[in-house]
């Protein structure tokens, strides 16, 4: 029967009208996102971190910036130095994460916030005060022992240098800088209680 | 004093309580306020008053409609739509009003000032116009007019030349592309339209839009169905409206024929559309639903009957909008000569021959069919619309050309060279 398709075609558009929409009505609400989500405001932890840069050479951007200057005392043993500026243009940003993959001694951890919209290029770099005073709630991207506890990021807690933990993959841990060096001994105790091992 | 306006239920209280029985008028109940000799101020009034309801309702109506279509169109993608000013965004038309009043009245340089000026003017006018004959209730309309069909067909025609003005007068080849387009569509389906309402002055034996409600014991839908579909089909044409809008078409020619308008001149052109609209879903209710004819309380709920049909056919447009892609032009000139055009003319002769055979059409005495004779006629008429629907749906479908296989051979032959 000629125009049948027609009425198909009616019938599946209100199909549509009668079923609630998809749309999530933005600053209301929100879609939950995964703690594994790699968003903004990186997590970043001075007290691990030792100035290597290595973060800074992987990335594929070259968007990070670091300037260190020598003095200052570490938590962690060896040498150490203070951290001047640490610049991460999340304008040019992607997000890939390769900063985070690349950190020897788990300082740098992902964030997990999205709306960091500024009206200025040069507002949208991260310095180094903002780093220290944000509030570090890791994403738990490339970080096995944050997601193994069942953290996340957009319901708990902030979380300090030592309840991080440091990062449990078997076949990453002997290539760890830290991890190899300083706290081979610590590593035993580190499965029972990872959050305490560096502490 | 013209005879029809006293019908009117504004004019006539309007008149009455300002002039009364001082100016001759005879069928008030008492005297105006106004004294003697003052009665042409009376008229000038109450027909300002009626100008003045009957041209803001259309303006407002179209706000609503741009409202609600925005609306429903989202839930029938989906979406929730404009939800931001107002409960559920029923502000949103207003600030779309002001966004456009305050834009900058762009006239391009190369541009016929005259004719690119009169173009949003002459638009709403022509709606203006028809709306001038609807029956809003029982006797509530502005004009009773002995050809208010043909009017209505007269008038509405009017925004074609409108839109090959705006085409003309922009110096822009999109816009003279659209309007093109706009022409070549909007005569063409012209001819389908007219002939399908010519079924329903053959059993009015009227054209006033008033005796075509009041005839309508059994609703014109089912008597002429075929009279019904391709009236809506060719208004749709008629309107620009999504299946048919190839002369405003935005992926192809960027807003066609108003490409160049913006400002108020945009917001007067979009308002004549949409009230459009209302337009045709309104003489779509008056011709083939019984107008303000309800199923009881005619009389006190006239306008409340005329607002709910209104109301689903605008709903029904919505959702065509909502549902059909855009056609190319040969598919719409295919649809309206070869589709349209033969079913308009198979149902004027059905209806001819059974109006000719319930024998009421004497030359000066024209009788009105009985509810019976309504209903025989419904009975005949809808199996012959399936059948013609088939018979010329068949005849005007679209031949399928499977395309040939362009990697069969190694080398391409020269008459395939020549075909590319």
């Amino acid at each position: 029967m000629y125009g049948f398709g027609l009425a198909k075609g009616l019938l599946v558009t209100l199909k549509n009208f009668i079923r609630p929409p998809f749309t999530i009505q933005y600053p209301e609400e929100r879609i939950p996102q995964h703690p594994r989500f790699r968003g903004e405001e990186f997590a970043w932890y001075e007290e691990r971190c030792t100035g290597c840069a290595s973060c800074a050479k992987y990335c594929p951007l070259g968007i990070i910036k670091i300037v260190t200057s020598e003095g200052g005392r570490s938590p962690q043993e060896g040498g150490h130095y203070d951290i001047d500026v640490f610049d991460i243009d999340i304008g040019r940003c992607m997000f890939c994460g390769l900063c985070v993959e690349a950190c020897p001694y788990d300082a740098l951890f992902m964030g997990s916030g999205f709306e960091r919209g500024q009206y200025e290029r040069q507002s949208l770099v991260i310095t180094v005060d903002e780093l220290r005073e944000a509030v570090k709630k890791p994403s738990t991207w490339f970080r096995p022992q944050l997601e193994g506890s069942g953290y996340d990021p957009h319901k708990d807690k902030a979380l300090d240098w030592r309840e991080v933990g440091r990062e449990d993959w078997a076949w990453r841990q002997k290539e760890k800088a830290g991890a190899r060096i300083q706290f081979r001994p610590a590593r035993v105790s580190a499965e029972a209680d990872d959050g305490q091992a560096e502490g | 004093m013209t005879p029809f306006l006293q019908e009117n239920v504004v004019f006539r209280e309007v008149y009455c309580f300002l002039g009364g029985n001082e100016g001759n008028a005879g069928w008030c109940r008492g005297d105006g306020i106004l004294p003697g000799g003052f009665e042409w101020a009376a008229y000038f009034v109450a027909g300002f008053a009626i100008m003045f309801i009957l041209v803001n309702a259309a303006l407002l109506g179209a706000a609503v409609f741009v409202w609600s279509e925005r609306r429903l169109l989202a839930r029938f993608q989906a979406r929730r739509g404009p939800n931001r000013w107002g409960p559920w965004g029923i502000l949103q038309p207003i600030a779309d009003l002001l966004k456009l009043i305050i834009k900058e009245d762009i006239v391009p340089h190369a541009a016929d000032r005259l004719a690119f000026t009169l173009v949003p003017v002459i638009m709403l006018m022509a709606l203006l116009l028809s709306l001038a004959v609807m029956p809003f209730a029982r006797n509530t309309y502005l004009v009773n007019l002995n050809v208010g069909i043909l009017y209505i067909v007269a008038v509405s025609s009017m925004s074609t030349i409108a839109i090959f003005m705006a085409g003309w007068s922009s110096a822009n080849k999109y816009a003279m592309f659209g309007a093109m387009r706009g022409v070549a569509m909007l005569i063409s389906y012209e001819i389908p339209l007219v002939l399908s309402l010519v079924g329903v002055v053959l059993i009015v034996g009227s054209m006033s839009l008033v005796s075509v409600v009041e005839a309508q014991t059994v609703p014109f839908l089912l008597v002429q169905p075929l009279g019904a579909l391709v009236f809506m089909l060719g208004i749709s044409a008629e309107l620009n409206r999504t299946p048919f809008d190839i002369l405003e078409a935005e992926s192809e020619i960027i807003a066609g024929y108003h490409t160049e308008y913006s400002g108020i001149k945009f917001a007067l052109i979009q308002a004549a559309e949409m009230a459009g609209v209302l337009a045709a879903s309104g003489f779509l209710a008056t011709i083939f639903l019984g107008g303000w004819s309800g199923p009881f309380w005619s009389g006190q709920l006239g306008a409340f009957w005329f607002l709910v049909k209104l109301a689903g056919f605008v709903l029904l447009f919505i959702w065509i909008r909502a549902t059909f892609p855009r056609l190319r032009i040969d598919q719409i000139m295919a649809f309206a000569w070869k589709f349209l055009l033969p079913l308009a003319l198979i149902n004027f002769l059905v209806t001819a021959v059974q109006v000719y055979f319930f024998g009421f059409y004497q030359a000066d005495v024209p009788g009105e069919l009985t509810r019976n004779e309504l209903w025989i006629m419904a009975a005949i008429n809808i199996p012959v619309a399936l059948v013609a629907i088939g018979i010329f749906g068949r005849f005007s479908r679209e031949k399928v050309r499977v395309p040939e296989p362009v990697f069969q051979k190694a080398a391409p032959s020269p008459q395939a060279m020549e075909v590319d």
